[in-house]
């Protein structure tokens, strides 16, 4: 059962190494805990992002923080490109495991399901491939001459997210936040932040109970108020555009990533 | 390139989304992924003029996504053939419909890198009507050969298949896609284009019909809808488009006059 803890306490399953799954921009992206393992510095991650991200996974790449970063986009959307994630790509000290977003969501329910791999459609034919030897294609068995391709499972050692609120027993709201039900179910452990603790039991009323994660695959939970920012939490909150376009304005160099760092991440001015 | 010329009262992105939204047709679901406002201005158009119908699903959006599980939910359905319309881009696109959104140069170093395929090495292959959208119509983008082949302009036979390209838009022109014959047809060209500066500016061959017309401009009824009812639902996402385009904030309404 999750027991409710100080944020860096919560954060200690994070080792180096180790892999962690995280959501993409609009599902709840748990930043002040991001914030954390830069202060850490954890190193040699292999990120996995479910199925894309943002700021998240150009912050912790240009805080060196990533040795493998399995995706398939990051991007600051409207904002451009990502740009420590760009340039750690042409520098060539980034490795990735390119991929497409249903793969990313089917090797991670074969891990919900306890089973090796997924098949999926798609992907022949696709350069991913020709990267990716661990995925085959083989043919359909129950059909004559119809290839496709099979992905082994994703079994994260964390999933990292940010949620609107969990109850003392550690179940998690999550709302049509489906995507961090697929992450928890996946992972070994799961580690939340939440904005607010709900006095009550979530599993208690069937209008939460629906969008209620259960607390048995909740390792962790730490309370961090407007613990998403500056990106949006799904109808709590939008994106602080303001502080997304300084942030573009900073990291376009190696020396302003820096600053932006030593203002917003160690000075733990952040929010 | 935003402002419109003094004697044509739209914008080119007006025109462009008014494009795609007649490509769209009839049909029962449209989805629209990342990064992709002009698309989402067209499906939105074309639900508004449709009393509601196609389903339109914006995957970044709250309000205008249906999907309650997830983003697996919107694959499960795609793989089905629930979504009728979707659209793609590249980095660079060639004259067989390959798209590359991943890199140019060496996949481990590359010269440039793109943000990667998002769902493309799946969806195109699912999705019937697949638009692929490119606003910059430049060699550097439409190239004889991808780089990297992120999805597939078409595939062998054996290969299961229930979708793919069905047009490409820049822009300077609007190009349909031959399956069979896995080339682009010049379909019309933008106002103040011409077949010409298209057929330079273009690093693939291209068939190219020698009655090709001009694109028909979107009529005063099209860019009031577009102003007044989708500007502001597309504030939610896109709200550094929808500032620069229709001059609105999240919320707001429209301050630039309907004057078409």
């Amino acid at each position: 059962m999750a027991a409710i803890r100080p944020l860096d306490d919560a954060l200690s399953a994070i080792e180096d190494g180790c892999l962690l799954a995280v959501p993409r921009e609009v599902s709840g992206v748990a930043m002040e805990a991001t914030r954390a393992l830069i202060r850490r510095a954890v190193r040699r991650l292999h990120l996995v992002t479910l199925p894309t991200s943002s700021l998240q996974a150009d912050l912790l790449i240009g805080a060196g923080c990533v040795e493998t970063l399995e995706t398939s986009a990051v991007s600051m959307g409207e904002f451009g490109p990502a740009p420590r994630f760009t340039a750690a790509m042409t520098a060539g000290t980034l490795k990735t495991r390119d991929a497409t977003c249903p793969a990313i969501y089917a090797a991670l329910q074969a891990a919900e399901k306890g089973i090796p791999f997924m098949p999926l459609r798609g992907l022949i034919g696709s350069d991913l491939m020709a990267h990716r030897s661990e995925w085959r294609t083989i043919d359909n068995p129950y059909a004559n001459g119809d290839p496709i391709v099979l992905l082994p499972a994703i079994k994260p050692d964390v999933a990292l997210f940010h949620a609107p609120m969990a109850d003392r027993d550690g179940n998690v709201w999550i709302g049509r936040q489906r995507d961090l039900a697929t992450l928890a179910h996946a992972a070994a452990r799961t580690i939340v932040t939440v904005e607010t603790l709900h006095e009550g039991d979530l599993l208690a009323d069937p209008t939460l109970a629906a969008g209620t994660l259960p607390g048995f695959y909740v390792d962790a939970v730490a309370v961090a108020e407007r613990g998403a920012w500056p990106l949006p939490l799904p109808d709590r909150y939008p994106a602080d555009g303001a502080h997304l376009a300084e942030y573009m304005k900073r990291a376009a160099t190696p020396e302003g990533f820096a600053r932006y760092l030593q203002d917003f991440v160690h000075a733990r001015r952040a929010a | 390139m935003h402002a419109a010329p003094p004697e044509r009262p739209f914008c080119e992105e007006e025109l462009l989304a008014s494009v795609i939204a007649d490509l769209i047709g009839d049909v029962r679901h449209v989805a629209v992924g990342n990064a992709s406002p002009i698309p989402a201005t067209a499906a939105l158009l074309a639900r508004e003029r449709g009393g509601g119908r196609p389903y339109v699903s914006l995957l970044q959006s709250r309000k205008h996504n249906f999907f309650t599980s997830g983003g697996v939910e919107l694959f499960d359905c795609a793989g089905q053939g629930r979504i009728d319309v979707f659209f793609l881009s590249g980095g660079q696109i060639d004259g067989q419909g390959n798209i590359n959104l991943v890199n140019i140069g060496e996949h481990d170093k590359p010269s440039v890198r793109f943000p990667g395929s998002f769902g493309s090495g799946y969806l195109y292959y699912v999705v019937p009507k697949v638009i692929l959208f490119r606003v910059e119509h430049s060699r550097r983008t439409l190239v004889p050969k991808v780089d990297f082949i992120s999805a597939p302009g078409t595939s062998p036979d054996h290969v299961h298949r229930t979708g793919g390209p069905v047009a490409l838009v820049t822009n300077r022109c609007a190009f349909s896609f031959d399956r069979a014959r896995r080339r682009f047809r010049l379909q019309s060209v933008h106002p103040g284009h011409s077949v010409e500066e298209i057929i330079a500016e273009t690093g693939f061959d291209f068939d190219c019909p020698s009655d090709v017309g001009e694109t028909p401009a979107p009529d005063a009824a099209t860019l009031q809808t577009m102003r007044e009812r989708v500007a502001p639902e597309l504030a939610e996402v896109y709200p550094r488009f929808a500032e620069r385009v229709f001059g609105i904030a999240c919320g707001k309404p429209a301050s630039r006059a309907v004057s078409a």
